[in-house]
């Protein structure tokens, strides 16, 4: 089952990013990133049925990671909010120049 | 390696005579045309616009300058320092010439002993790779007959525009071209190598551009000047050809080694055909043959001294003497020779009949001019090269007669107008008439010029004229000229062709000329009845250079006599000539010198001589002066005749099928394509287009939007993967 | 890389889950509303765990509900209902009709790329294990030893620092997320 898990990891990590290059929304973005995310965990998984448990070991890292990273990013974006008043990434750019 | 022996020798011999004092010849000149463009630039600054090449509002005053600007003007002022001008001016043309005698003196007493010419290096000019030229002028028979007639006439037409240009407030600048121009032409003949001529060559032709819109503020004489730089231009193109062919094939361009290396060249072969066709291009366009020859008559908008000097004695005799230059050149082709002889003899024709139908005094001469020098050019066409430059010399001798004197007329003629404030044209034949009671000197010695041009005997005219029309119809029997083809044409036929010509031309000059002596001197004046009264000769500083040129155009014949003539010394200039042009004149006729039965020789001048008289006869037959009605109130002309005046409808032609296309393609592919869409808008603003897109892109990777920054991210991933898929 | 024979019902289910998956993924990215994209992710989160189940890892599947779709969704539900962003006709709206086509285009040639170097890269054929291993490795020691042992032991480092991570994704979230005091 190693091609077709990888074929749909494909899928989903592809569709992860048109979100990501497609939404103005901050936290919609950032579901879309850990929708990326987890199309490389089911990546991860495929192999480890076929190279040894290296890959689901790996899995639990980046799950780990991931709770880690937006546990953070989700208190960033209340921050954000609570100044700005908007999640629009379009209007949240006094990073410029 | 021998020749250059024998001219190091003949310069030893040269060294501390005369020969050593033949660089002040042209710098002489150079020197008036800096002193006098001082005075000139000077008065400008200081003293005002009284000149108009300062203020660019003045009118000329000179005689003919057709200032039609309504009002009247004060009694015009001459020039505040025209007093140094008049010494400068024509002051270093007449030391020039002394020099020249001298030189003269020095080269026949010995110092060229066997013949050979002596060449006086200067500086190295142009040292590149295989080129070398230096700045060095040659000595030799013919450049000597040249350097004469330059200074010599050159003097005589100068101290003519003393009394000529007195009233004009550009008097200073007028001498100062006027010297830059002999200066030009004295580099052209004394030159001793192509490049060195070329230099002359350009710089006569920008001297003459100067002259002729002498009176720019006038765009008519502006536009004059313009056509006869731009027209000279395109036949220095055929020049400067004819010396990258020269270059490339025989390695040098100095005149005494290509007369040595020519030899190498395949004679009539097609190499040595295309040099001596675009040399003649050159040719063409300098001395107004067809299709050059339009700018002639538009340049009599400058001043008259400016067209005896330039326009008929000097600049437009320079093709001829390049092609006597480069006799040896043209020996070896007889296909260029015989296209040389062609457009000699239609121009020749050509012209004259246009001649016959103008009514501006300046015209009827100009057109005679350039059918003169067609007569010249078949005279060195068909390798008569020393019976081409004494037409030349006589030539120069007679139309600077005729110009001088027809400057004489129209002084007058604008004087008496000036007195009634009358605005009518003082160079229309139609206005003049009878003058020969008012002005009897200017009379006598227009008659001697007319009866030398139109070939009457005795005269120079007749001598020379008859001489090149005897050697055409020689060669028609027997000469490489007419062994050879000429697009298919047998050659003897075309030079029987272009003898017939020839003659044809003969009658036309005696009717035409004739014809504006009738109507200017003979029959009753047009001119009105208050001008009458002011009409009289030009003062003495105008009418002595007149009797000095009428003088020797009476006896300019004695230079080369034919020999069936019974006196002791004949054939003069042939003799002198020799050493130059004789091996290719002897070349052309098959090695030996032509012969002709004495019967047929002066059957052959009774013809010419007849033909002369005939046309004089016709002209007093059938034009009645008393016909004529002034300018103001004629017709226009009809028919034939209208075609004839309007010269064919030449520059119509050329505007509407070279010009006016040129224009169209330079303005909408050249100027609107290239220029503006092209390099301004594609290069230009192009290249100021992308800089800004590339910042604009630039600003957007800074622009803090986090979504774009997720868009370069992807598309940096996409192109590493990119780059290693396709690895 | 040989193939064991499987069975229709696996074949199936795998297929199916992974359509599932998929098309919960499309109708995540293009909804209005954030909660109800949040709730489609959550929908694709649990066909991958069982598409984990079905890859021998059921330990993970296990985690993966757990964890992600029962934590880390949560809270992102939770922060969207906290900002009050659910409405769907304020904010998440997409880009225009340009950008989506040029992203669509960006990802078919992301795609591309991707099939191609997993078609021409074939992975290293001597660190295979034999077909079927892993199932009976799990069948003898049970579902959570073989991830355990490495984790603990090849893998200790990793996992101590993931502690430390941790922290500090706590301690970074509270001051953060706290309020300053002229914050509204």
């Amino acid at each position: 089952m190693l091609a077709e898990s990888l074929f749909f990891s494909a899928v989903l990590f592809v569709i992860g990013v048109v979100g990501v290059l497609t939404r103005r929304n901050a936290i919609i973005i950032f579901m879309c990133v850990e929708l990326m995310l987890n199309a490389v965990n089911l990546a991860f998984v495929a192999f480890a049925q076929v190279y040894g448990m290296a890959g689901q070991v790996f899995v639990f890292f980046v799950m780990t990671v991931a709770a880690a990273e937006a546990a953070v990013g989700l208190a960033i974006i209340i921050a954000l909010f609570r100044h700005r008043k908007t999640v629009n990434l379009e209007q949240i750019n006094l990073l410029k120049g | 390696m021998l020749l250059s022996g024998v001219q190091e020798a003949a310069q030893h011999a040269a060294a501390g005579t005369a020969m050593d004092w033949l660089w002040l010849v042209p710098v002489l000149p150079l020197l008036g045309f800096v002193l006098n463009g001082a005075i000139s630039l000077f008065t400008a600054t200081k003293f005002g616009p009284a000149d108009p090449s300062a203020a660019g509002h003045g009118h000329g005053h000179g005689a003919d300058s057709h200032a039609s600007d309504g009002h009247d003007h004060a009694h015009p002022e001459p020039h505040r320092l025209a007093w140094l001008s008049s010494i400068i001016g024509p002051g270093v043309l007449i030391a020039a010439f002394g020099v020249a005698v001298a030189v003269f003196m020095a080269y026949r007493a010995g110092a060229g002993e066997h013949g050979e010419p002596v060449v006086q290096n200067y500086f190295q000019w142009v040292v590149t790779g295989d080129l070398s030229i230096s700045a060095s002028l040659m000595i030799d028979q013919l450049s000597l007959v040249m350097l004469l007639v330059v200074t010599g006439v050159g003097a005589l037409i100068h101290v003519f525009s003393v009394g000529y240009m007195r009233e004009d407030p550009g008097y200073p600048r007028y001498f100062a071209y006027l010297n830059l121009f002999v200066f030009f032409m004295l580099v052209l003949v004394l030159g001793a190598s192509y490049p060195v001529l070329f230099v002359g060559w350009e710089g006569v032709g920008l001297c003459s551009y100067l002259l002729i819109g002498f009176w720019f503020s006038e765009k008519a004489n502006a536009d004059a000047g313009k056509k006869a730089f731009i027209v000279n231009r395109i036949g220095d193109f055929g020049f400067l050809v004819a010396m990258f062919l020269l270059f490339s094939n025989l390695g040098s361009l100095d005149f005494t080694t290509l007369r040595s290396t020519a030899g190498t060249l395949q004679p009539g072969g097609v190499l040595v055909t295309t040099i001596c066709l675009f040399l003649f291009l050159g040719c063409t366009g300098k001395s107004a043959q067809m299709p050059l020859y339009v700018w002639l008559p538009d340049a009599m908008a400058g001043p008259t001294p400016v067209s005896a000097l330039i326009h008929a004695a000097t600049m437009v005799t320079a093709g001829v003497y390049l092609i006597a230059r480069s006799s040896f050149l043209f020996a070896l082709s007889p296909v260029a020779s015989l296209t040389v002889v062609v457009v000699g003899a239609l121009t020749a024709v050509f012209a004259a009949t246009i001649g016959l139908k103008q009514w501006d005094i300046k015209k009827v001469l100009a057109y005679s001019t350039v059918s003169q020098l067609g007569y010249m050019f078949i005279g060195v066409g068909v390798g008569a090269y020393a019976a081409g430059i004494f037409h030349l010399i006589t030539h120069a001798f007679f139309k600077a007669l005729l110009f001088l004197g027809s400057g004489s007329v129209i002084y007058a003629m604008h004087r008496a107008y000036h007195a009634t404030h009358s605005h009518d044209d003082a160079q229309d034949m139609r206005n003049m008439g009878g003058l020969k009671k008012h002005m009897p000197w200017t009379f006598g010695l227009m008659w001697i010029a007319t009866l030398a041009i139109a070939g009457v005997p005795v005269f120079s005219g007749f001598f020379s004229k008859d001489e090149i029309l005897t050697s055409v119809f020689v060669r028609a029997r027997e000469s490489t000229l007419a062994e050879a083809h000429w697009f298919g044409i047998p050659g003897n036929v075309v030079l029987y062709v272009c003898y017939a010509l020839g003659l044809a031309a003969a009658l036309l000059t005696a009717i035409y000329m004739t014809r504006m002596m009738i109507y200017t001197f003979h029959g009753p004046n047009r001119s009105g009845e208050k001008e009458r009264a002011h009409l009289a000769e030009a003062p003495w500083v105008m009418t002595g250079p007149l009797v000095v040129l009428g003088v020797l155009s009476a006896l300019g014949g004695l230079l080369n006599l034919p020999a069936f003539i019974p006196v002791k010394s004949t054939a003069v200039l042939e003799h002198w000539l020799h050493p130059v042009v004789g091996e290719s004149a002897l070349q052309i006729t098959n090695g030996a010198a032509p012969e002709i039965s004495h019967s047929l020789e002066y059957t052959l001048v009774g013809i010419a001589v007849l033909i002369a008289a005939l046309g004089i006869w016709f002209a007093f037959y059938r034009l009645k002066p008393e016909e004529l009605v002034p300018k103001s109130q004629s017709k226009p002309e009809e028919g034939f005749d209208r075609v004839l005046e309007q010269k064919y409808f030449v520059d119509e032609g050329y505007a509407r099928f070279i010009v006016n296309p040129t224009l169209t393609t330079s303005r909408n592919l050249l100027w609107r394509g290239i220029d503006v869409g092209l390099i301004d808008g594609l290069m230009v603003n192009g290249g100021a287009w992308t800089a800004r897109a590339f910042g604009w892109l630039g600003s957007a990777l800074q622009s803090g939007q986090v979504g774009t920054y997720a868009w370069v991210l992807v598309l940096g991933v996409l192109a590493v993967l990119g780059a290693v898929t396709l690895r | 890389m040989t193939q064991v024979e499987l069975p229709l019902f696996y074949t199936f289910h795998f297929y199916l889950f992974g359509l599932i998956a998929v098309v919960s993924a499309v109708l995540f990215v293009t909804r209005k509303s954030p909660v109800a994209a949040a709730l489609w992710l959550v929908n694709t989160m649990f066909c991958l765990a069982a598409l984990y189940v079905l890859l021998d890892a059921q330990f993970i599947g296990a985690i993966q509900v757990l964890v992600y779709a029962g934590a880390i969704m949560v809270v992102f539900l939770f922060v969207i209902m906290l900002l009050n962003l659910g409405h769907p006709s304020e904010l998440a709206d997409a880009r225009g009709l340009g950008w989506k086509l040029a992203a669509g285009f960006v990802g078919l040639a992301l795609l591309a790329e991707v099939f191609t170097l997993t078609r021409s890269k074939i992975p290293l054929k001597f660190l295979e294990l034999k077909p079927g291993a892993l199932a009976t490795q799990i069948a003898t020691e049970g579902a959570i030893a073989p991830v355990a042992k490495p984790l603990f032991t090849e893998y200790l480092l990793a996992f101590e620092l993931t502690s430390v991570l941790l922290l500090v994704a706590i301690v970074g979230a509270v001051v953060l997320g706290r309020r300053t005091k002229d914050a509204g």
